[in-house]
């Protein structure tokens, strides 16, 4: 049981992370880093049963750190929608060097 | 100043010379007195520069300026200068008469050294500021002080009105200071820092009427040239430290035996002190800037560059005869290149119009003299020259001032351009200047070597140690360039004859030319010529009786009018061991040898006189302006064998062209600000151009970047079993 979970895991995060390697819009590539966030949620829950109750402790700060982000988050992609009129990443690249 | 004695023991510490501090301070007051006249007078008055001062249009070669139209009045601190300036040093010269008069009533046998304070103690290194008095150094203190105070007090009236006065003396003083550091410094290194100090002053009072550009230069390259000397004598220290282990004369002299006898480290050391010999006492090849000394004014002539600081080199291998008697090669060296000295200046003396340049390579000549003294161990002989030279170049020096002095006011009243040092300008002035006239033949004379007067018995003393010395003596057992050291002498000997009759005949031709036949000044100057105010003329007087007098000194025992050898015996402590050590045990010549010898001194200075008044005719001459271009073998001594001109073309083009070339457009310009500078900016930018690229702005490269970042670091920290 606990392999599979842990290849579920694996498998949302390796998702997120070509998500956000491939997707140009902020939404998707937002909603990837969350799918991310998840699968290591999922990792943690399954090992529990191993190491004890501190992975879903930990579970339950990463939720809210997960919240508290997609608060700031997406008010930051309102407010460059409302300046950019496009949340395309490609078109996003004040800090070129 | 501290006054520490160290050596209380010692017989002179109770007496006058535990003042002997004072011989320096004295000058040295008198130039922060002068020093501070002077800036004070240019804060009022503006700079002393002649320019400024209002220069007339009048401008001869020598920048002699005497002729400021309107600036005949003294300067306003003219009264305390005159006062201040000679003072400081007739109270010197008093003083050292009273030390030197101690040292008459004491045995002498180990000098007398007085620790001013530690002055440079590094390591293995100690060097005390200490003031030696033994008596070589008193010997050249009263030449220095004695010499120096007749020449202060001409110089009262020769150079009254000039706007530079107080500068003049504060720059005079100065000078005198670092000649008795010089002369009483008890190391090598405080010897040379009065050795590069009268290097200074030299190029100071050389450049002093340095609005004229040529004056300037001139200064620049007595200083350059001097250089090259002071290199040689600074690598001679390095390498006397490195293997005798001390530089203060009395360690030097007791731990100069370890060296091998005649060894590659002892030649070496005498040749490289020799070489800056060469440079500060003007011989072959570092000459070349005595004769150019001359834009300074004349008094500066006969002090800095006749009498005193040019002997300097005379004087150190004198103190390091125990060096130099331990290197014979080096020691046959010194002889060579003074003879050669010798006779090449004479010839090119045998065809000067300028007064001064004619006393200039005379005085180049004397000084190759003296080389040969020192060079074949007859360290006394040497020093007699010294003395004696003083005297009668001094004399000869300030006559011409004073002739130049005459001219100048001439030529000054008539509004009259003409140079005022060429002799093809002067001729009967013996009828305006009687007292000069006389002098002046009396200094001939004693440099001519014609007895009684003092050059007889100095230059006969060198000639006749110089034959001994070729038919037995340390220096003709060994090979100089593989040639037997005896040979080598007697060329030595025969360039000094050739050299003495060659001095008789260019020293009676600017007599000649100077004082005798028919003047050729100009009708109008001819009333305005007139002997100089006695304050010039007695200072020469002096000289005069010193240079028919001064033989007394060290008088050979063939001609016993007197005490015979007072100098020799009064310098035994000093150079004897060296001079036996070089002199073996051949002991004299005989005495038939010896009054042939005289007697052939005598008949060539006879012969050259004769010659020069036989085959002269000032009758002749015509003034500067009129007078043709030489041709021929004259042309080429006129131009001074053209030596300035080699140099020019063999050293100072090539370095120039290199400078400009090589470390101007390549080192400086290619590699420096472009390589270097210019290059490293270049890397930074090119550097910051390449991290710029890495910032591309895209969230998505970042994103890869860590993702390869990570999987890198997984692979890195990941064991696989």
């Amino acid at each position: 049981m606990l392999a599979e979970s842990l290849a579920l895991s694996a498998a949302l995060f390796a998702i997120g992370v070509v998500g956000v390697l491939t997707r140009r819009n902020a939404i998707i590539v937002f909603m990837c880093v969350e799918l991310m966030l998840n699968a290591v949620n999922l990792s943690f829950v399954a090992l529990s049963k191993l190491y004890g109750a501190t992975g879903q402790v930990f579970v339950i700060f990463v939720m809210t750190v997960a919240a508290a982000e997609a608060a700031v988050g997406l008010a930051i992609i309102i407010a460059i929608f409302r300046h950019k009129q496009t949340v395309n990443l490609q078109n996003i690249n004040l800090l070129r060097g | 100043m501290m006054t520490v004695p160290t050596s209380g023991t010692h017989a002179l510490a109770s007496t006058v010379a535990q003042f002997v501090w004072l011989l320096p301070l004295l000058p040295l007051i008198g130039f922060l007195i002068n020093g501070t006249l002077s800036l004070l007078a240019v804060a009022k008055l503006g700079p002393d520069d002649p320019s400024a001062a209002g220069h007339d249009a009048h401008h001869d070669d020598h920048g002699h300026d005497h002729d400021h139209g309107h600036h005949a009045a003294r300067h306003k601190f003219a009264g305390i200068v005159s006062l201040v300036g000679p003072g400081v040093l007739l109270l010197a010269f008093a003083l050292a008469v009273a030390i030197f008069v101690a040292m008459r009533g004491v045995e002498m046998h180990e000098p007398y050294l007085l620790t001013l304070f530690q002055w440079m103690p590094v390591g293995d290194l100690h060097i005390d500021a200490a003031l030696q008095l033994d008596p070589l150094s008193m010997v050249m203190v009263l030449v220095i002080t004695g010499v120096g105070s007749l020449i202060h007090i001409f110089s009262v009236g020769y150079m009254q009105d000039d706007p530079g006065y107080p500068r003049y003396f504060a720059y005079l003083n100065l000078f005198v200071f670092f000649m008795l550091l010089l002369v009483l410094g008890g190391n090598y290194p405080l010897l040379f820092v009065g050795w590069e100090g009268v290097g200074l002053c030299s190029y100071l009072l050389i450049g002093f009427w340095f609005s004229e550009k040529a004056n300037a230069d001139a200064g620049k390259k007595a200083f350059i040239v001097n250089r090259i000397g002071d290199f040689g004598f600074l690598v001679a220290m390095f390498l006397l430290f490195a293997n005798v282990g001390s530089l203060d004369f009395a360690g030097v002299a007791e731990n100069a035996g370890k060296l091998p006898f005649g060894g590659v480290v002892i030649t070496a050391i005498c040749l490289f002190m020799f070489l800056g010999c060469t440079g500060k006492s003007a011989q072959i090849p570092l000459y070349i800037w005595l004769p150019d000394a001359m834009a300074g004014p004349t008094p500066v002539s006969a002090l800095i560059h006749a009498a005193t600081m040019v002997t300097a080199g005379v004087y150190l291998i004198a103190r390091s005869s125990l060096l130099f008697s331990m290197a014979p090669v080096a020691s046959l060296t010194v002889a060579v290149v003074g003879s050669l000295t010798a006779l090449f200046a004479a010839t090119i003396g045998l065809k000067q119009w300028d007064i001064k340049k004619v006393l200039a390579y005379s005085t180049v000549s004397q000084l190759g003299y003296m080389f040969i003294g020192v060079g074949v161990g007859a360290y006394t002989a040497g020093v007699f020259h010294l003395v004696t030279h003083a005297f009668f170049k001094a004399l000869l020096f300030l006559g011409s001032g004073s002739v130049i002095f005459a001219m100048h006011r001439a030529y000054h009243a008539t509004h009259n351009h003409d140079d005022a040092q060429d002799m093809r300008n002067m001729g009967g002035l013996r009828k305006y200047m009687p007292v000069t006239w006389t002098l002046m033949w009396i200094a001939t004379l004693a440099i001519a070597g014609i007895p009684p007067f003092a050059g007889f018995f100095s230059k006969d003393e060198i000639l006749g140690n110089v034959f001994a010395r070729a038919h037995g003596s340390m220096l003709s057992e060994v090979t100089w360039l593989g040639v037997p050291g005896g040979t080598v002498l007697f060329v030595v000997w025969g360039l000094g004859l050739a050299s003495a009759l060659l001095t008789a005949i260019y020293m009676t031709r600017m007599m000649l030319y100077t004082f005798h036949g028919p003047n050729r000044s100009g009708q109008a100057e001819q009333g305005h010529l007139a002997e100089a105010p006695w304050i010039m003329t007695g200072p020469l007087v002096v000289l005069g009786i010193a240079s028919a007098a001064g033989g007394w000194l060290n008088l050979p025992e063939l001609i016993p009018i007197g005490p015979i050898g007072a100098l020799e015996k009064w310098l035994e402590p000093v150079v004897g061991v060296a001079t036996k050590r070089i002199a073996g045990t051949e002991g004299h010549e005989s005495v038939s040898t010896e009054q042939m010898l005289i007697g052939i001194a005598v008949a060539i200075a006879v012969v050259g006189i004769t010659i020069a008044i036989t085959r002269l005719k000032p009758a002749a001459l015509v003034t500067k302006k009129e007078s043709p271009a030489s041709t021929g073998f004259a042309r080429v001594l006129e131009h001074k064998y053209f030596v300035d001109e080699g140099y020019d073309a063999a050293i100072i083009q090539p370095t120039v062209a290199t400078s400009r070339v090589v470390l101007w457009k390549g080192v400086d310009v290619g590699l420096i600000d472009g390589l270097m500078v210019n290059g490293s900016a270049l890397a930074a930018r090119a550097l910051g151009w390449l991290g710029s690229q890495l910032q591309s702005g895209q969230i998505g490269t970042y994103a890869w970047v860590l993702l390869i970042g990570v999987i890198a670091l997984l692979s890195a920290f990941t064991k696989y079993h």
